[in-house]
C-alpha cells in the first residue's frame, strides 16, 4: 500500500518528529515517576504488514502487558503503552512502592496501578502532541490488558484493516541505562489522520 | 502442541489450507476469528484469520478476500473443493472474537469481536456448512491450531491453558 505519494522521506521525518516530541514527553514523565534518567531510541517509522506490528514486540504469541488509548477529536488513532511482564513489575515495585511483586498473576490493585502509569505516560504523549500540531487529540479512558502482543495489536490495526494488509506504526523505546527495554509507544494514527497532521504542521499533503 | 515442519501458518487477514499430517496454525487471535472448515473424510482442512466482519466497508484498491468474514469463507470452502473434498461432509469449528478492552459506550468498532463472530455464523448458515463447535467471546486473546488428521482444534490461551474442540 502507497500512503504518500509525494516527499515520502520529508513526511516520514515528520512524523519521526511527532513520536520524538510525544514520547520525549512521557520519558520525562517516566523519569520524573522513577527519579531517574530515562533515555529513548531515535523513533522509528514504518508501513509494516500486519504481521510485521507483532513481531517488533517479541511475536505475535509473546505476552505483554498494554495500556491502549484510542485518540479521539481531529487526528483519531491508537495508542499503545507497552511493557514486557519484567518491566511491568519492575515499574510497579519502583513506582507504586509496592515491594513484593509476585510472579503469579498481577492482583486488582497492581493492574489499577499500571493502568495509571500507563494513563499518565500516555496523555503527556498526547498533550503534547496535541500542543506540536495545535489538534485536538484527547484519549478515551485507558484499557490494560496482559495478553498476547498479536491479540493486543490487532484493536490498533481495524482502521488500516478498511485499505490494505499494512499500517503505518509510529514506534519509540525507552531505554534505561545501556539498552534494557524500558517500554515502548506504538502510535498508529488512523489513516484520515495524515492529511490532517501534515497540514497542521505546514507539509502540504499531496 | 506439534513440531514445526508439518505446520502451515496462517498470518493475519490469511487463510490456507493442508492435508493429512499438517497442522493449520494461527496465533495472537483477539477480535479477529479464527475459522476452520475439515471434510472428515479426505483428511483436509483449511483456516481462515478473519480479522473484519464485512467486504462492505473496505476501501482498499485490491482486496485481500481473506481479511472479511462474508469473502473469506467462501474462498476457503472453495480452496478445499478444489483439493478434492466433498460438499456435504464439510463441518466447520471456530474460535476468538473476543473482546480485549471493555470501554465505558463501547463504540462499534471495540465490538468488533463480537460482530465478526455473528458474521462468521451467517456466512457458514448461507452456505449451509454446520458449526460443530466454538470457542468464541471472553477478554483474552488465542492461538488455534487444528490437525488434519483428526479436524480437532487445539486452542491455546495465556490464562486458560489448552482445550480441544
Amino acid at each position: 500500500m502507497e500512503l504518500f505519494k509525494n516527499q515520502k522521506d520529508l513526511k516520514m521525518d515528520v512524523l519521526k518528529e511527532v513520536g520524538n516530541i510525544g514520547a520525549g514527553n512521557a520519558a520525562t514523565a517516566l523519569s520524573q515517576l522513577l527519579n531517574k534518567p530515562i533515555d529513548m531510541a531515535v523513533p522509528k517509522v514504518q508501513l509494516l504488514g500486519f504481521e510485521e506490528i507483532a513481531e517488533k514486540v517479541g511475536g505475535a504469541e509473546e505476552v505483554v502487558f498494554a495500556v491502549f488509548l484510542r485518540v479521539e477529536g481531529d487526528a483519531p488513532g491508537n495508542l499503545f503503552f507497552i511493557l514486557s511482564p519484567d518491566a511491568a513489575r519492575s515499574l510497579l515495585s519502583r513506582i507504586a512502592g509496592i515491594s513484593e511483586v509476585s510472579d503469579e498473576e498481577l492482583n486488582e490493585m497492581e493492574l489499577s496501578a499500571l493502568n495509571e502509569i500507563g494513563n499518565i505516560l500516555a496523555g503527556s504523549y498526547l498533550s503534547s502532541l496535541a500542543d506540536f500540531t495545535s489538534l485536538s487529540m484527547y484519549p478515551t479512558v485507558p484499557a490494560l490488558a496482559m495478553d498476547m502482543a498479536g491479540a493486543i495489536l490487532s484493536y490498533g490495526l481495524l482502521q488500516f484493516g478498511q485499505m490494505g494488509d499494512d499500517a503505518l506504526l509510529i514506534d519509540t523505546t525507552f531505554l534505561e541505562g545501556q539498552n534494557e527495554i524500558e517500554g515502548q509507544f506504538f502510535l498508529i494514527p488512523d489513516p484520515e489522520s495524515f492529511p490532517k497532521i501534515f497540514n497542521s504542521l505546514g507539509v502540504p499533503f499531496e | 502442541m506439534i513440531e514445526e515442519q508439518s505446520v502451515i501458518k496462517v498470518g493475519m487477514a490469511d487463510l490456507n489450507v493442508g492435508s493429512y499430517d499438517k497442522v493449520i496454525r494461527t496465533t495472537g487471535l483477539g477480535s479477529c476469528v479464527g475459522l476452520t472448515l475439515y471434510d472428515p473424510g479426505k483428511k483436509l482442512g483449511g483456516m481462515a484469520h478473519v480479522m473484519l466482519p464485512s467486504s462492505e466497508i473496505a476501501r482498499e484498491g485490491k482486496l485481500n478476500i481473506a481479511k472479511f468474514a462474508d469473502t473469506a469463507i467462501p474462498e476457503l470452502l472453495s480452496r478445499l473443493l478444489n483439493l478434492g473434498a466433498i460438499r456435504n461432509r464439510i463441518v466447520a469449528k471456530m474460535a476468538g472474537g473476543s473482546q480485549m478492552f471493555a470501554f465505558a459506550g463501547g463504540n462499534d468498532t471495540m465490538r468488533i469481536g463480537p460482530r465478526n463472530v455473528e458474521s462468521c455464523k451467517r456466512a457458514l448458515e448461507n452456505l449451509n456448512i454446520p458449526l460443530l463447535a466454538e470457542d468464541t467471546g471472553g477478554s483474552y486473546g488465542r492461538t488455534i491450531e487444528i490437525a488434519c488428521s483428526t479436524g480437532l482444534l487445539y486452542i491455546r490461551s495465556v490464562q486458560k491453558g489448552i482445550k480441544e474442540l
